[in-house]
Parts: structure tokens; sequence; C-alpha cells
């Protein structure tokens, strides 16, 4: 449980993170609030060469409106959004996942770029990210490009951002009117990871859904956005049968591992469920129950 | 009489008129007091001594090379790319430790296991090769870079097909044996057959039964889960010779005694000492690699050598508990009264037999499975096999298999009544063991010494509202919703133990405890045993303030020196109060018998003129005229009549006449979600009798850890492999330690029925809640389900297990 040699650096800006980066290549890591990349190191199963700290980085700590838009830097704690009324009011869904993620003592360490850059698909907020069509910024030498969440995720820890690039922001659309938030999350205690969980984001407008996005969380190699059942919902009253065809079409999309939390079958029975209790969740919220 | 007499006498009288007894007795803090921990002060701000506190000059750092394979034959060893790791010192393979016949060390159960394997590896994560170096970094860059060729044997983790006559062949240390310590075997792979009662006259009760029921039951492999895991620091001074072992000990004195006859040091060249340990719950009994690699190390080096366990080393290799297979029947007559009891139990005792028990009993207490019931006759065998796993069969928070026996008579219990349509509360009451029959002899040779089933079990029916219960049970049940209660009425067997039955490598399981009253009125007890966390600096100074009346404030509790303190068995089996306060009691009443003699000869009275009041003796009739402990204790360096020796210091040792047998009676009710199998425990009744109770507040402290540890076993605790050997789960990520969140809410409660035979009733409490909590949750998941025609349900009850049982029956939809 002892890491394996490292160098250590600690950038005062982007600029010069992005430039340790390059130069170190593959051997560079940057370390957020190191809950998920510490322990990978304690078991050896990472070993950076350099570290690149952000925590000195100037500027990565904020939560901002823009143009109703959401902007939130990457160095921003899951504590720091838990705490905020304000993202809760205007985005309910980060607290709710917020405070189901780990434990206190890791949410006042772990970052929101760190939750969604990591590539973990048992990380809570790529699948809430992808309900709420959120895009990542990312700034490398070559420049800042900005990316769908629902394209970033590629394999397990592996995503779309390049090994010189740094995710500097979150930017989360503005919710409009009748817009209802859900996640739901099944783990046996405080500190697990889903043993299955789903976003919902859905809108209704006089009894009718104009747009749903479900997306689930540790049900295959990365998080999954749930096209299907996202379309199995618009148009609809998001009444029994399109809730149940809904929950067929997100289920067909999962494809767990077994672990000791159980067998695949039972994964992805879970995945229903989950998607089931969201999707009720945000109708009901959606429409003031 | 000389002036300060006169002084003293008249102060104790003033002292006197302003105190009641009462005051006085509420001065003292004795036995029943709810005193806070005397501990804590320094726990709760960080200020313990834990092992890995321990730093001293020149220390260096030991860790293991683990084998990656749970069977294979080890073909070469190469050590030169460690060794050229900067900071590296040595690096000990069993090669190095033949010589000095150390590669491998007896097991408290008549076993040996490998010290450093030997040849061959037997299960995963064992111990291969100890890489010493400067510091942790260097020591775990080294083990990285030890080259271990293996040769992969076949693995053999089910042990149903240990016996087998193709299986696997895993000791060849010993195949020739025909035996391994604990009586005859009959294959490789067998360890021992033990077997309890009369097998004719149950095979009769069985014949004759109106009704039988049976069930397969396998309490599955889980590990205690101490928040400190086990280490030590080894230090050899080269030039006194003498060796100074700090460890994560539950048994101190066994360990220098241990340490003696393996590596041939005196005995009085050997200092054990057990600082501030972070919990046991048996993990800490038995004698690991660890420890003679470190002390290998130290006597090369003539360095200190530390050497800490991380969290996956601990749950992967240091000693599991349970992991029984066991079979049951009961014979009934048509009312439900149990006529015999049937047993029968394969024991997967991993690849070396290191179990820590009695010696001479290889499953444990096993044989107190009749529990509180009244049962004819019974029959119980005991199987112990080999399998390519972690040693060990520990007591995790239990006297020696006690947790599997209530375990299994807890669920017949049930199943027994399920099959006659008997209510559970109903069936216990027929069956119990009447208040009146105590002393007990059970059949399978306990004699229990006191108990009072039925008003237990009463007392928690009315505090939980049983009967609104059962009827809320219904209405559910008609709704189609999933509601649970579960009842065990269990019965402990503690206090290891009377030396005609309980002894540790020949040394009998007495306790012992020394008391020195110091001149000006303040005292030091040292106790063989060994707190992990029971609070037994606060909780010994209590029994011995009662006895000799001095404030339990001013007295001192020491344990874990062996340099200091008598020698003791150590804590485990809820011990430490039948056996070691016992010992604590009987010192101070030995205190007591000498200052009669010296308060006597100051107030000028006959010995048999005065009596014991509180904190002093009373001139009989004369109650003024009194000589207070405080001024006793001067008088024994100052003042003694002819012939007494000077000073006021006694030992104790104390042989049980027989073990103590708490018991409790408690009620959980539990509603589970049948779409994801989520059990959520709505409610959990403790009624708990441990006979006199010392201190209610620390009692309760015992009852809530031990339920939650009950809890974390019923629910999710469980070390499983898969068919290679490859231990999954050995990390807290996946093993299941319930946080504050996933707690149940507890409420406790107990009745009172003293210990006959200790010397001031006591009974032991730190275990009883794991032994009848599991059987309690347990009980009640699968009476969820009771209407369903389901008898028995696998632990631990995940949601996923839960489930299934939900989705084979129809009901997830
Ligand atoms: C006990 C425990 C329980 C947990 N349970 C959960 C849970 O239930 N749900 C959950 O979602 N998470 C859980 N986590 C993980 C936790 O939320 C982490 O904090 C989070 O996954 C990573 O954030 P971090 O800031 O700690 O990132 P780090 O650990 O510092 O980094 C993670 C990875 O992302 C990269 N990275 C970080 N920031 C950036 C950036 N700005 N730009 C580019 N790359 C970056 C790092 O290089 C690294 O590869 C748990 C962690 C622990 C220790």
């Amino acid at each position: 449980m002892i890491p394996a040699n490292f160098e250590y650096h600690r950038p005062g800006s982007v600029d010069e993170a992005v430039s340790l980066l390059t130069e170190h290549g593959e051997d560079g890591r940057v370390l957020a609030g190191g809950h998920s990349l510490i322990p990978m190191m304690k078991l050896r199963l990472a070993e950076p060469a350099h570290l690149i700290d952000l925590n000195g980085v100037e500027g990565l700590r904020s939560i901002a409106e823009v143009e109703g838009a959401i902007h939130i830097g990457a160095m921003t704690t899951q504590a720091e959004i838990i705490a905020s009324d304000d993202l809760a009011a205007r985005c309910p869904i980060l607290r709710e996942a917020a405070e189901l993620i780990a434990d206190p003592q890791v949410r006042a360490c772990g970052t929101i770029g760190g939750n969604v850059a990591n590539g973990d698909p048992g990380n809570d907020m790529p699948a809430v990210m992808m309900a709420l069509d959120a895009s990542f910024v990312l700034r490398g030498p070559g420049g800042e490009r900005s990316l769908a969440a629902r394209e970033f995720y590629e394999g397990p820890f592996e995503t779309a951002r390049d090994d010189d690039e740094i995710l500097t922001a979150l930017r989360i659309p503005a919710r409009g009117a009748g817009q209802g938030q859900a996640y739901c999350k099944l783990k046996r205690k405080v500190g697990d990871y889903a043993i299955a969980a789903a976003a919902v984001v859905l809108t209704m407008d006089g009894g009718t859904c104009s747009q749903a996005a479900v997306a689930l969380t540790n049900l295959g190699i990365t998080p999954l956005y749930a096209e299907a059942a996202s379309a199995a919902l618009t148009g609809t009253a998001v009444d029994a049968a399109a809730i149940e065809a809904a929950v067929e079409a997100a289920v067909a999309i999962t494809d767990p591992a077994a672990d000791l939390h159980g067998p695949v079958v039972y994964r992805r029975r879970m995945a229903g469920v989950m998607t089931r209790r969201a999707i009720e969740t945000a109708r009901a919220r959606a429409t003031g129950g | 009489m000389s002036e300060t007499q006169t002084e003293t006498q008249a102060e104790t009288q003033t002292e006197t008129q302003t105190a009641t007894t009462a005051e006085r007795e509420a001065a003292l803090g004795g036995i029943g007091c709810d005193k806070r921990r005397k501990e804590d002060a320094r726990f709760i701000r960080g200020q313990g001594n834990f092992v890995d506190d321990i730093k001293m000059p020149k220390m260096v750092f030991g860790d293991f090379v683990r084998s990656p394979h749970a069977h294979a034959r080890i073909k070469s060893i190469d050590k030169e790319k460690a060794l050229a790791v900067p900071g590296v010192i040595a690096v000990l393979t069993a090669d190095d430790l033949r010589p000095l016949n150390l590669h491998w060390m007896p097991t408290l159960a008549g076993d040996r296991q490998a010290v450093l394997a030997d040849e061959k590896v037997h299960f995963q994560n064992q111990e291969v090769a100890f890489v010493i170096a400067e510091d942790r970094y260097a020591a775990s860059d080294g083990i990285q870079l030890v080259e271990v060729d293996y040769e992969e044997l076949p693995v053999l983790i089910d042990p149903k097909k240990a016996l087998d006559d193709d299986a696997p062949i895993l000791r060849e240390d010993v195949k020739d044996k025909d035996e391994v310590g604990q009586g005859p075997r009959r294959h490789p792979n067998h360890i021992f057959n033990w077997q309890s009662g009369d097998k004719d006259a149950t095979d009769k009760a069985f014949d004759g039964a109106a009704v039988t029921v049976k069930e397969e039951m396998f309490y599955q492999r889980v590990h205690p889960s101490p928040l400190e895991t086990c280490g030590c620091v080894a230090s050899m001074d080269a030039v006194s010779g003498r060796l100074t072992l700090y460890g994560t000990f539950q048994a101190p004195h066994v360990v220098r005694t241990v340490v003696s006859l393996i590596s041939g040091l005196a005995e009085s060249n050997i200092r054990v000492v057990s600082p501030d340990v972070g919990g046991g719950f048996g993990n800490k009994v038995g004698p690991y690699p660890g420890y003679v690699c470190s002390v290998v190390g130290s006597i090369v080096l003539g360095r200190p050598v530390k050497w800490i366990e991380s969290r996956i080393d601990n749950i992967s290799t240091t000693a599991f508990a349970r992991d029984y297979h066991m079979s049951c029947e009961l014979a009934a007559d048509k009312d439900g009264r149990i006529t015999g009891l049937r047993a029968n139990v394969l024991a997967d005792h991993g690849a070396f037999n290191s179990h820590a028990q009695p010696m001479k009993w290889p499953a444990g207490f096993f044989n107190i499975v009749t529990g509180s019931y009244d049962i004819p006759t019974a029959h119980v065998t005991v199987d112990g096999v080999y399998t390519n796993k972690a040693p060990g069969g520990v007591a995790y928070r239990c006297s020696f298999r006690v947790t599997e026996a209530a375990y299994l008579i807890e669920r017949m219990l049930d199943v027994l009544a399920q099959k006659l349509g008997i209510d559970k509360a109903e069936i216990r009451l027929r069956n119990f063991i009447k208040a009146e029959q105590f002393p007990y002899q059970s059949c399978l040779g306990w004699e229990y010494d006191s108990g009072d089933y039925t008003t237990a079990l009463k007392q928690a029916m009315k505090a939980v509202g049983y009967e609104e219960l059962r009827k809320e049970q219904a209405e559910k049940r008609a709704r189609g919703e999933l509601m649970g209660i579960g009842i065990a009425t269990f019965t402990e067997i503690v206090g290891a133990g009377p030396s005609r039955n309980c002894d540790i490598l020949g040394i009998k399981m007495f306790e012992s405890c020394e008391i020195r009253v110091h001149p000006t009125g303040s005292a030091i007890a040292r106790i063989g045993t060994k707190s992990t966390g029971q609070g037994h600096e606060t909780t010994y100074a209590q029994i011995i303030a009662s006895e000799i009346g001095i404030p339990s404030d001013l007295i001192t509790v020491e344990e874990g020196d062996t340099d200091v303190g008598p020698y003791g068995l150590g804590t485990y089996g809820s011990r430490s109060t039948p056996v070691g306060a016992a010992a604590a009691a009987r010192a101070g009443r030995k205190i007591r018998d000498k200052a009669r003699k010296i308060a006597a000869h100051m107030l000028e009275v006959s010995e048999s003129d005065l009596e014991w009041d509180v904190d002093r003796f009373t001139v009989k009739g004369v109650p003024d005229l009194s000589a207070a402990m405080k001024d006793i204790a001067m008088a024994a360096y100052s003042n003694l009549p002819e012939g007494l020796e000077h000073g006021l210091e006694v030992v104790d040792y104390y042989d049980p006449p027989n073990m103590t047998y708490p018991f409790g009676a408690y009620i959980c009710v539990v509603d589970i979600d049948r779409h994801t199998g989520e059990i959520s425990v709505r409610k959990f009744y403790a009624l708990d009798d441990c006979g006199t109770r010392i201190n209610p507040m620390i009692i309760e402290g015992q009852v809530h850890g031990g339920l939650t540890e009950a809890f974390a076993i019923a629910m999710g605790q469980e070390i499983v492999f898969d068919e290679i050997g490859n231990v999954l789960g050995a990390s807290l990520l996946d093993y299941f330690l319930p946080t504050a969140v996933e707690t149940p809410h507890w409420e406790t409660d107990h009745t009172v029925t003293p210990s006959p035979h200790h010397p001031i009733g006591a009974k032991g409490v730190g275990e009883s809640p794991n032994v009848g909590g599991v059987p309690a949750f347990s009980n009640a998941v699968v009476d969820a389900f009771a209407h369903l025609d389901v008898t028995h349900m696998p632990m631990p009850h995940t949601a996923w297990r839960v489930w299934q049982t939900c989705h084979d029956l129809g009901i997830d939809k």
C-alpha cells in the first residue's frame, strides 16, 4: 500500500500545468482531489513518474452563471457543489447525486473535474452530465476546445481527453420550465460505488414530455447515455407504457460485470428498477409533484 | 496509642459524621456505577500509543513478498534485484530460517504453520520472503523485485471435495502422519474428527419422533475487522541479550512463552508488550509469521524491526473466523417439544490448523449447540479439513465456535416452528430450560450456572409489542408486502476456563491480578488480560474499588507488559470479566483481609469486632469508631502490628470452577424491498443478562458494538474465493464494514441473574450481542418469507441474495 517513486510538481497556472503535461507526456498525471488517483497509486495500479498537482492553479474553483448556463470550474469540490444553494436551485440533480458519492471526507477533497475526467464507469457525475447534456472544456498546448459529455467516454479509464490536455470547466445548459431531474442509486453502504444508478432529466410541457434524457452509472465499461430510452419517453405522457418501454430500452444497453454485489442478471434488473424510479421521480418533480 | 494515630482517628470520625453511607459509596465509583471510561481521554484526543506509534533509534521495516497463487511449488527465489534497491538491507526466505529451525512454527492447535513458504505455497498471499529495509518505501520497492518462480499445482477450494480419493494433497509435510495434533485422521487433507453426545440414544429419539426437520446451513467465512491491523516491533539488545517485542497481542504472556519455545531464548530474556491495541476480535490471539520474521531480523541485524500489516494483508492472511458447513436435524413431539438433536459439521480450516481455542477443543465449545433448550439427547460431529485458503478459525467476537452453535440452534427452532405452524416465540417458551432447573446439566456435558429465559423473552415480547407486530405482519402479507420478525434467545458459554478442561500449550487458563496499595491511599492493579478496547482500566478499577474501599479514580490498572504484570492467558472469548475480574475481586478481598488486621491494631480491638462498611472498618455497635482504608494504607507502611509484614500488596491466581452462561432475548423487525432485495431494519431490541452489571454504560457500548458486528456479518461480510483460489474482496471497498448510516438503532434492556460461582456474580457481555445478533437478523429475514414456505436463506443477506429469493418466488416485479 505504498506508491512507487514519483516527482511532484505544483504549477500556479493552467498554462504552466499544460506545459508540464506536454513535457512529461505519458509519464505525467494530473492530481486533483486524489481520491481516485492516490488509491490506485498505493496499489501500484498507477505509477506516474510525474504528478502535477492542480491544487495551486488559480481560477479552476468556481461556480458561475453565464447567460443562463452554469459554468463549474474543474477543481470545485463535491462538497462545494453540495454547499451551493444557488446551484441546488438551478440544477438540483447535482446536489442529489453529489450527496450519494462516497462520504464527507472524500467529498471535501474530491473534485467534480476529477470525477468526470477519471473515466471510471463507477463515478456518478458522468451519467449526470450526460443526462444534463453538459459539455467539458479542455485546454491543451493547441488551445481550448469543448466536448459533449455524451461523446467523452471511450472505455474504462479512457476518455476523449488528450494526454496533454487539462479539463478546466464543465458547462451545463440552462434548465427550462417544466424540467424535472432525478438521480437514483442503489448501493450497499456509504462509500460504495453504485450497484446500478440512473440519471433522468425530462421536461413536461402540458402533459407531454418534450425532451428526455436517461443515463446510467456503472452498468457497462463506460457511463452510458441511453438514447433509445430517452426517445421512448419523448413525446409521451410518461405513462406506464412509456416508462416500461424506456426501462426496457435502458436495460438493453447495459453490460455490467458480475461482482461481489451480485451477478450480471441482478445488476441489469437493478438498472431497470433504478431507471423506473428515476423517471417517476423526475416526472413528479417536473409536474410540481 | 501514638499521636499520629489519635489524629487520624479524629479526622476519620469527622468525615463519617458528614458523609452518609450512600455518599461514600457514590464517591467510590465502584460496581454498578455508570462511570465514563478512563482510557477515552487519551483515545479521543489521538494520544493513544499503538504499535505503529512506536519509533526506536535505528529502526528498520519489514514487509512480505506474498504468493499470487493458492497452491504452487516454489522452484526458485532470486533476491538479487531486490537487494540492489537503495535502502534494502536483507531478504529472508525459508532457506535462511531453516538453519535456525524457524521456517515453520507451531500453531496453538497442535499443527504447524510455515513462517516463510517452504518449497510450496498453500494459499494466495502466503508469506514467501521478508524484505527488510531502511524505510517502508524501500521495503515496498524491494518486494516488487524479488523474483519467485512458481510451478502451479491443482487447487482445492471446496472443502466438500477435500476428502475425495483424487483430491490434491495439500500438506505434503504431514501427509504420512496419522494425526496432526487433534486426534486420528483419515485422509491427508483431514485434520480431525470430533464428536460429542450419545449417538445411539439420539438415533433412537429420531426413530420414534412425531416430527423431524432438517436443514443445511453454511456459516460463511468472515474476518474480524479491528480498526488497527496486526503488527509488531521486535528489538533485540545485542549487549544484554534481551528481546523486547511490542505487538498487537491479545495474550502477551502466552506470546512470551511461544517466543521462548520457538526461539530458544530464556523467558527471562524476553519482554512482550501490548501497547494500546485497536480492537482484536480474535484476530490478534495467535502467532503470525510477521512476528517471527521481525524477531529473526532484529537478532540478525541488531536493529529494531517493525512490521505492520496493510488492510489487504490483514483480511487475506491473518486469522479468519467461521467457515462451518453445518447440517442439523431436530426430532420433536407434535407440540414442538424437542426430543433430539443431530448436527454434522464440515469445518474449513484453510492451509494450516491455526485456530486459537483451548487445545482440547478442536471445534471449540460447539457442543453448546443445544442452546437455551431442554433437549434430552443429542449427537454432534465436526470434521476439520485443509483447503488452499488462509489459516485461522478464530473466535470472532465470540467464545470458540459458540456463534456457529447459537446460529444453528436458533435457526433450527424457527424451522421447527414453521413446520408445526407454531409461533416462533411460543416454540421457544415450550422448550426453554426453566429457571428452577439451574444449575442445569446439558445432554452434551455442560453445567449451565444460572438463567431465567422465560422471564427474559416475555419481557422482550412486551417491550416490542410482539402481538401487534404479528398482526401488522399479517396485514402486510395480505397486501403483498414483506415484513419479518426475528427472535433469538441464545445462551453463551464464556470464561475459559476451568483448569480441568482448558489449556493452551499445557498452560491452564487461569487469570491473575496483583494489587499494590500505596501509602497515601491510592493503588495500582495489574491483570494478566489485555484490553483491546473493552475499557478494562475502568471496569477493573470499579471492581477493586468496591472490594477495597479506595475510589476507582485512584486505582491505576495496567495490563500488557510481561515484565510488569502477573502471568495471564489474555483477553478473548469474553473471559476478562468471568476470569480476570474474579481474580481482581479476590485480590481485593485479600487486601481487605490484611487491612482488617491492621485496622484491629489501629482501633485496639480484635478482628472479629470489626465490620466492613464501604470504605472502612467500623467497630461493631460503635459506628463512630472506625478506620478508613486511606488511613489503613498509611498504617501498612508506618504502624503495623507485630508479626505482620510491611506493605499492602497481594497477587491472586484464579482458576474458575465453571464457565459462565450469559444469555439474552433479541427481537429484530425488518422490512424488505421486494424489487431490490434491500433490507431495512426497523427495530432491534436486545435484552442481555450478563449477571451482575459492573458498568452499565460500558455494557451498553459493548452491546452496541457487538450488534453492529452481528449486523455486518449477517448482512454482508464474507471472504469469497474463486475456483483457482484468488481471494476476492479483501479490502474495505468490498468487505462490508457498516458505517453509522447503515447501522440500525439499538434498543437495549437487561435482566440480572448473577452467576452463583463467580466472586461478584458477573458473566461477561462483550460477545453476547454478536452471538445472539446474527441469528436474530437471519431469523427476521427468513421470517419475512415464512408464509411463502421459505425455511432458510443463506448468509450474508445481501440485497442480491434476498432479491434472488424474491425472484425465485416470482414476487420481484
Ligand atoms: C472511499 C471512496 C468512495 C468513493 N465513492 C465514490 C462514489 O460513490 N461515486 C463516485 O463518483 N466517486 C467515488 N469516489 C471517487 C471520488 O469521488 C473521487 O474524488 C473522484 O472520482 C475523483 O476526483 P478527484 O478530484 O479526487 O480526482 P483525482 O483522484 O485527483 O484524479 C482522478 C483522475 O482524473 C484525472 N484528473 C483529475 N482532474 C483532472 C483535470 N482537471 N484535468 C484532467 N485530468 C484530471 C487524474 O489525473 C486522475 O487520472 C470514491 C472515492 C473513495 C476514496
